[in-house]
């Protein structure tokens, strides 16, 4: 049996704020990343040529389907099989970027699709053009079905986060593991880690939510 | 060709690797579908402190990491005697961890039978036991099974975890062989091609079947 030791744990304290940082970076980075690379990937399965759409259709299900794990080491390794070195950061923030911009565009299509049809067919009916149409009927509907599927991404993007530390990134993980390498102390470091994410992602969750709830009263869809 | 060379040279450890992953995730679903259960109808259950047990039990593995969970079990619990076998705890983890997110599938999908059936099996004299296990369960397993593929697929990439306390699974195998040969195109890439051919041509249609069995098997085929 083994005593905790609140001692060790306030001597830890100021490397793991450090740490906690450097995971909010990861997670705030990598998800810039997947907003934007969410659109592209939806914007290439909406374009005229069948070929990019099945491509594009494609490459989203297997990023989908397949471990982030493998992918962070995939971007990892491959690079200087060519000669191109990345850094360890790079090609977490990259790896994460791809895999959270896939499932995000799933999202927004999600989002897209869940807005009527006689929707788009009264935008027409009028005569807007079609960038109005997306603009100022469409989007606005679309958007909160979707945000509360970007904010679930945004949650577990951070909880995503330790795979990095599997390239040396050094987040919270990654600090654990090396504080237990180096005191053989294990009880403290990785319990934590586990209090840290639980107090970041338990209120993440609470505010989503509210968010979307607000979101949804402003646009007068009140459910 | 060289990358016939490469799936001749390693071949074994590869089958080996997507054998051992293959057993990690049958047995990860089991525990997950369980554990899902369980907490599922605790979760819905009238007595407050069962109710919390469960609460507790989903909001704790559904706010940290997976790979956190893994290490604390592997690394912390021998502190405390329990030591688990490496194979033992990688499935356990997975499974504890996906279990929490399924129990909210299961609890969203029993609150979405309709009320009818509810006041039907009351109306019947049914015992509460019978009402859940023969009216209501099959009709949400009917209404959760679609959000259940998604999980099972979550359930075989977390698997791949548990590589990372040296359970010889495929990531582990082809891990190995990147660090012994720097193939890491041919080694990571074939292994993201199986993982995708699992879940594709596996997991997915699987699925599918078992929702219209399921459908046909309650009338709503």
């Amino acid at each position: 049996m083994i005593e905790w030791q609140w001692g060790l744990v306030w001597e830890l304290a100021p490397r793991f704020v450090d740490a906690t940082g450097k995971t909010l970076f990861a997670a705030g980075g990598g998800y810039g990343i997947a907003v934007v690379l969410g659109l592209v990937f939806l914007a290439m399965q909406r374009v005229p040529l069948p070929a990019v759409r099945v491509a594009t259709r494609e490459f989203v299900e297997l990023i989908r389907s397949t471990p982030l794990l493998l992918q962070i080491f995939f971007v990892y390794y491959v690079g200087p099989q060519f000669g191109l070195i990345l850094a360890p950061w790079t090609a977490g923030l990259i790896a994460i970027g791809v895999h959270y911009g896939a499932y995000l565009s799933e999202v927004y299509r999600g989002g897209i699709e869940s807005v009527p049809k006689g929707q788009w067919e009264a935008a027409r009916a009028i005569n807007l053009p079609t960038v109005t149409a997306y603009r100022r009927i469409v989007l606005p509907q679309a958007l909160p079905p979707a945000i509360a599927g970007m904010g679930n991404y945004l949650v577990g993007i951070f909880k995503d986060t330790p795979m990095l530390s599997v390239i040396g990134v050094a987040e919270l993980m990654h600090t654990a593991t090396t504080i237990g390498a180096e005191s053989y102390r294990y009880l403290e470091p990785y319990t934590m880690v586990g209090a840290i994410f639980l107090a970041i992602s338990l209120p993440a969750a609470f505010c989503v939510n509210a968010f979307e709830k607000w979101v949804r009263r402003k646009l007068g869809m009140a459910k | 060709m060289a990358y016939l060379d490469f799936l001749q040279t390693h071949g074994d450890r590869l089958i080996d690797g997507t054998v051992v992953t293959v057993f990690q995730f049958f047995l990860a679903t089991a525990v997950a579908v369980s554990v899902a259960l369980l907490f599922g109808l605790m979760r819905l259950s009238q007595n407050l402190a069962i109710r919390s047990v469960a609460v507790g039990y989903i909001e704790i593995f559904r706010g940290t990491s997976l790979l956190v969970q893994l290490f604390w079990i592997f690394f912390v619990l021998p502190l405390f005697g329990i030591n688990l076998d490496k194979f033992l705890a990688g499935f356990l983890a997975v499974g504890l961890n996906m279990g929490a997110y399924g129990a909210e599938l299961v609890r969203g999908a029993i609150l979405a039978v309709p009320r009818g059936q509810w006041e039907a099996a009351v109306a019947l004299n049914m015992p509460r036991s019978r009402r859940m296990w023969r009216i209501v369960l099959p009709q949400a397993f009917l209404i959760m099974l679609p959000p259940w593929g998604n999980l099972v697929i979550e359930i075989l990439k977390g698997t791949a975890l548990v590589a990372l306390i040296s359970v010889t699974d495929l990531m582990f195998e082809v891990r190995q062989i990147n660090i012994a040969t720097f193939k890491a195109v041919e080694a990571f890439g074939t292994a993201i091609l199986v993982y995708y051919a699992m879940a594709r041509l596996f997991v997915t249609p699987c699925m599918r079947a078992l929702e219209r069995a399921m459908a046909r098997k309650t009338g709503k085929a």
